[in-house]
């Protein structure tokens, strides 16, 4: 069937099933290199999974296309009942799409001023076909939400960028924390709910009470995001100044900014000690009992993924190798081979 | 909980109920007037016009030039004030290096010609096209802008600068609808309300730029603490970041682009109206590498310290290194006296903006985000994993 | 495989020239030998270009950056050609007082030697001192601040040109004899073409071979991969940088002292037409790609001269450019280059 159907299709199942992310035959190939082969992977509403494997094994290249920075180079994510990233199909049209009312008022001009239409008329003619046009290459550069969800309805398919993730409810934090430097805290969790502040730049610049109310408003709320994730009195320090933990945390509360559904966290415990780590895995299991957050965990800490995966996913060299409990993954010949390798001969 | 943050040394300490302790007296009038910015704005401009007009017809003004020619330097400086902000809108704001900038001065001092002139036999009012001119000049920031945007930064400035080449080319060659070299002379000035501006007298021109300006800093400052300003400055700082937060990066930097070029558009209708005539040569690349170097040196992404580097720069080039030359000549200083500092001012300008680059890029009155930013080089090693940068392997958005 | 491909494409060039002038009656007539003649003009412009592409190919390869002021070098090249063997300019006097061509082939042989072997190392002298006074300190920060400064630095060099050399052409002595011709298949071509066409391929094949078989050039390559890597494998990096620059630096050198033998004047703008060119032919080839910068160099001056005997000189430039910005927008790899990264 064609990849347009097995879409939809997919999209039906998830929904019924319950599964919040779905993702079949997902491959992805740099020039010679697979990073990953072929794989499926399912998130059920609520859960929270964990993703393993040796380094070097396509984990965070997974978590890329998932967070929409690669196109795959085969296979379909649906998220949320969407299909949301997968291979581009009929690309080559869209570029159509866009200059079509361009075309229809190019002809038009033309048409009128070999008939001998008057210059006034000629000249509105074609000021009206430089606005469409422009206006449908805006359309098509900008690529809104409505504009994304109405292109599969003609066939049209381009893979999700990562705004579109974010506005989606897919959040998502760094391996190696990428946190806005010279931005205070408070500011970093502001960007982080920028798709859910409403206000532009024309409110902005006019002050609107629509502006001021919300940037108030606004502001309260990033104060509860830094809370919730433990930071106090830090909200107008610079991210770059803040201890690491601390920076940890907050990449988290930017990331909830957006008010997820999904929450992807690259090695949220990497480089901590043994109590912080603690201290991240309550807050992650807070952010699932008080927020009805799903999450999906990359993690090299086996005592952090054993204690609260609800279920894990082990990668090697691109492929899947093992999917299941913690204590059934943990107890897998071939996983304990991947980590440790095969017994000499 | 959180360990006890780092405090900076310039940071103010805490009370345990959060009110600031000591703070003095510059950082309480400075909050006043944060909280009352646009106030603040078209009060203190009022007050320096008002004081700089009459100032200017007494010592030591008056020993150099005459009051109206001061005025009329004053207006010449607007323009560059408005460029200046502009630019900063792009470059210091958003992060992207545009080396084209003069093009949209181009193009809203064109539209006053093309709406204003004998030679195009129209003459809609000011207003409409000091307006007109500003749209034109943002929807030609986002024709300008669009194909740069996936572009690196240095492939980005290499675009731009070609746009900025192209667009007074084109306007010289365009020669039956712009008369080419000569470019287009006699443009209306302007008629406000039935008010005609007188073409000695410099007083409308200067009081028309003051209002202008101080209306441009105050939405550039309210755009600075938005919603977009912040997209600005997220994108600035790590684009893949940014994105990953739900910033749409496309529209926000066309945004840029676009609210950048508006007051581009506003400078060109304004210069156009004063100087009455528009020609290719006004809008080469002198131009945008002179306004580059005024919001370096004078506080790249702070438009205040931008309009007082504008504003100095451009007294320094048109007043004070024609005194230089004058003095030096009097004073039968050896050597100095034999260089024209007037032929040397772009050089100078280039050393001028090399050395602060290298010494003090933040500029002359920083805005406290820059200067930490363009410090990340001397500050932590590399090897500090909080502060590793996004790696080669990964993804150029 | 890339020789044959350089073979045929000037050969295509020439049957495209020669059906296009065919289809204006003025020069019907002579179209092939009109034809010949435009094809040793655009590669001699076109070695020129490619000349000043490999220094910024080299450059970006090594530290991504965008040597602003590497056009201006070529600049200064031309000049200090000028001034080393003709009368001078502006202000300056020259040094050798040549004015004219120079009849006697063993004397031209030895002055053009002369003159490369002066202005070259000048070049590369001049270059190297720009990296380590003004990109240097910026390694490892922002991206922006070199980028502004590096725009600086060029605005620098052109007015100091300015200040010294006056505005306007100055005139360089050709002392090469534009008399001296060859006949190929009925067209008159100058010499000069050909000498300046063999003198590119020889400097190009001497960095090719460096690159490839010297310790040094093994050091660029490396560093220009992984700098990271090359540190710890015992690389000096700052050394490695430094010698990039200054090669790139004495290549352009040559390119400026070639310019003034064949266009007769330099301005103190040639650098921000030519540097923008021959930019436009590093990205063309693929950044960071040798091979690709030579490529992109001649495409580039095919593209000029295509517009120029067409008569359409003022939209040279334009073209040029508008081929810069497609590049970049569809295929920013290049021709020779790999696939940067993905959209995101």
């Amino acid at each position: 069937m064609t990849a347009a159907a097995l879409g939809r299709r997919m999209v039906s199942e998830s929904a019924t099933e319950g599964l919040l992310l779905r993702a079949d035959g997902v491959t992805k190939r740099f020039g010679g290199l697979v990073a990953v082969h072929d794989i499926d992977f399912t998130i059920p509403i609520g859960s929270i999974v964990s993703l393993i494997g040796p380094n070097g094994a396509g984990k965070t290249t997974f978590f890329n296309i998932i967070a929409g920075i690669y196109d795959p180079t085969a296979g379909v994510v649906i998220f949320n009942g969407r299909e949301m990233i997968a291979r581009s199909r009929r690309a080559w049209l869209e570029p159509f799409i866009w200059f079509l009312p361009g075309f229809i008022g190019i002809a038009a001009t033309i048409i009128a001023a070999s008939n001998g239409a008057p210059d006034g008329e000629i000249f509105i003619m074609g000021g009206i076909t430089l606005v469409a046009l422009m206006s449908t290459l805006l359309v098509g550069v900008a690529r809104p939400p409505r504009y994304q969800s109405a292109l599969p309805r003609v066939g049209i398919f381009k893979s999700a960028r990562p705004n579109d993730m974010v506005e989606a409810g897919l959040g998502r934090t760094f391996q190696n924390i990428r946190l806005f430097q010279n931005m205070t805290a408070l500011e970093n969790v502001l960007v982080g709910m920028h798709t859910k502040l409403r206000s532009t730049w024309v409110d902005a610049m006019f002050s609107t009470p629509r502006d001021r109310r919300e940037e108030k408003e606004a502001a309260e709320e990033a104060r509860g995001y830094l809370r919730l994730v433990g930071l106090r009195g830090v909200d107008g320090e610079l991210a770059k100044n803040l201890p690491y933990g601390d920076q940890r945390r907050l990449e988290i509360a930017r990331a909830l900014g957006s008010k997820p559904k999904l929450l992807l966290l690259d090695e949220p415990t990497a480089g901590m000690n043994p109590r912080e780590t603690q201290e991240m895995i309550a807050l992650i299991n807070r952010l699932r009992t008080e927020l009805g957050l799903t999450v999906l965990l990359i993690e090299h800490d086996m005592k952090v993924v054993m204690s609260i995966s609800d279920r894990v996913t082990v990668l090697d060299h691109g492929e899947k190798i093992a999917e299941g409990s913690p204590a059934e993954v943990r107890a897998n010949p071939k996983v304990i081979e991947a980590y440790l390798g095969a017994p000499a001969e | 909980m959180s360990a006890t943050p780092v405090v900076e040394a310039d940071k103010v300490a805490k009370a345990p109920n959060g009110a600031r302790v000591g703070a003095g007296w510059r950082k309480r009038i400075s909050d006043f007037a944060h909280a009352h910015r646009s106030w603040t704005i078209v009060i203190s401009m009022a007050i320096g016009a008002v004081l700089l007009y009459f100032w200017s017809a007494f010592p030591p003004f008056s020993f150099v030039q005459s009051q109206n020619t001061w005025i009329s330097g004053f207006v010449n400086a607007g323009v560059f004030i408005l460029l200046a902000l502009g630019l900063n809108i792009v470059v210091g704001f958003a992060g992207l290096l545009d080396l084209g900038y003069a093009a949209f001065f181009a193009f809203g001092a064109y539209l006053y010609a093309f709406g204003a002139s004998p030679f195009s036999h129209q003459h809609l009012p000011f207003l409409l096209l000091l307006v007109g001119g500003a749209v034109v000049a943002a929807v030609f920031g986002i024709a300008l802008g669009a194909p740069t945007l996936r572009l690196r930064g240095d492939y980005l400035a290499i675009v731009t600068l070609g746009f900025g080449e192209i667009v007074p080319i084109v306007f010289l060659n365009a020669e039956k609808y712009t008369q080419g070299t000569n470019g287009i002379g006699g443009v209306d000035r302007p008629n406000i309300f039935g008010f005609q501006f007188p073409g000695i007298d410099q007083t409308a021109y200067y009081v028309l730029m003051a209002i202008v300006v101080a209306i441009v800093l105050i939405l550039v400052y309210r755009l600075l603490d938005s919603r977009i300003g912040r997209a600005w400055a997220a994108i600035r700082e790590d684009e893949l970041a940014a994105a990953a937060n739900g910033i749409n990066t496309v529209t926000t930097k066309l945004a840029a682009f676009a609210l950048g070029a508006t007051t581009a558009g506003f400078a060109g209708v304004l210069n156009a109206s004063k100087l009455t005539i528009v020609d290719p040569t006004q809008f080469q690349f002198q131009v945008s590498f002179v306004v580059l170097a005024m919001i370096v040196l004078g506080g790249m992404g702070n438009p205040f310290g931008v309009a007082v580097g504008a504003f100095i720069l451009y007294n320094i080039q048109s007043v004070l290194l024609k005194q230089l030359n004058a003095t030096f000549e009097n004073l039968h200083v050896p050597i100095l006296q034999d260089i024209d500092f007037v032929k040397f001012q772009f050089l100078l300008f280039g050393i001028a903006l090399v050395l602060m680059m290298m010494f003090r890029p933040e500029g002359l009155i920083p805005s406290q985000r820059r200067r930490r930013e363009l410090h990340a080089a001397d500050a932590e090693s590399s090897e500090d994993l909080a502060l590793v940068a996004p790696d080669a392997g990964e993804v150029s958005l | 495989m890339i020789p044959a491909i350089a073979v045929g494409m000037v050969i295509a060039y020439f049957f495209i020239l020669t059906f296009v002038l065919g289809l204006n009656p003025q020069t019907a007539d002579h179209a092939p030998q009109i034809a010949i003649q435009q094809v040793a003009n655009a590669l001699s412009i076109g070695a020129i270009y490619a000349l000043i592409a490999l220094g910024y190919t080299m450059v970006y390869g090594i530290i991504e950056l965008i040597n602003f002021a590497h056009g201006d070098v070529f600049m200064m090249g031309a000049f200090l050609a000028v001034l080393f063997a003709g009368v001078g300019a502006g202000s300056i006097p020259g040094l050798l007082h040549l004015s004219g061509p120079v009849e006697n082939p063993i004397l031209l042989i030895i002055y053009m030697a002369a003159t490369l072997a002066v202005v070259m190392p000048l070049t590369g002298i001049l270059n190297l001192t720009i990296e380590r006074v003004f990109y240097r300190p910026f390694r490892g920060g922002s991206r922006l601040a070199p980028l502004i400064t590096a725009v600086g630095v060029s605005f620098i060099l052109q007015n100091v040109a300015l200040v010294l050399f006056g505005s306007g052409d100055r005139n360089a002595p050709q002392i090469f004899p534009l008399s001296w011709r060859i006949d190929l298949l009925g067209a008159s071509v100058p010499v000069l073409n050909i000498v300046i066409l063999i003198i590119a391929l020889a400097l190009m094949f001497v960095l090719q071979t460096f690159v490839r078989r010297t310790r040094l050039g093994r050091a660029m390559r490396a560093t220009a991969l992984d700098q990271q890597a090359s540190k710890l494998m015992g690389v000096d990096v700052n050394q490695t940088i430094a010698l990039t620059f200054a090669i790139g630096g004495a290549l352009a050198g040559a390119a400026g002292t070639v310019w003034g033998y064949n266009f007769g004047f330099v301005r103190q703008d040639l650098g921000f037409n030519a540097g923008l060119k021959s930019f436009t032919s590093a990205v063309l080839g693929g950044i960071g790609n040798i091979t690709g910068a030579v490529l992109g160099g001649f495409v580039i001056g095919f593209i000029e001269n295509f517009a120029a005997s067409l008569g359409l000189t003022r939209w040279a430039e334009f073209s040029v450019f508008v081929a810069l910005t497609l590049v970049l927008v569809f295929r920013p790899a290049g021709i020779l280059g790999q696939q940067v990264g993905e959209r995101a």
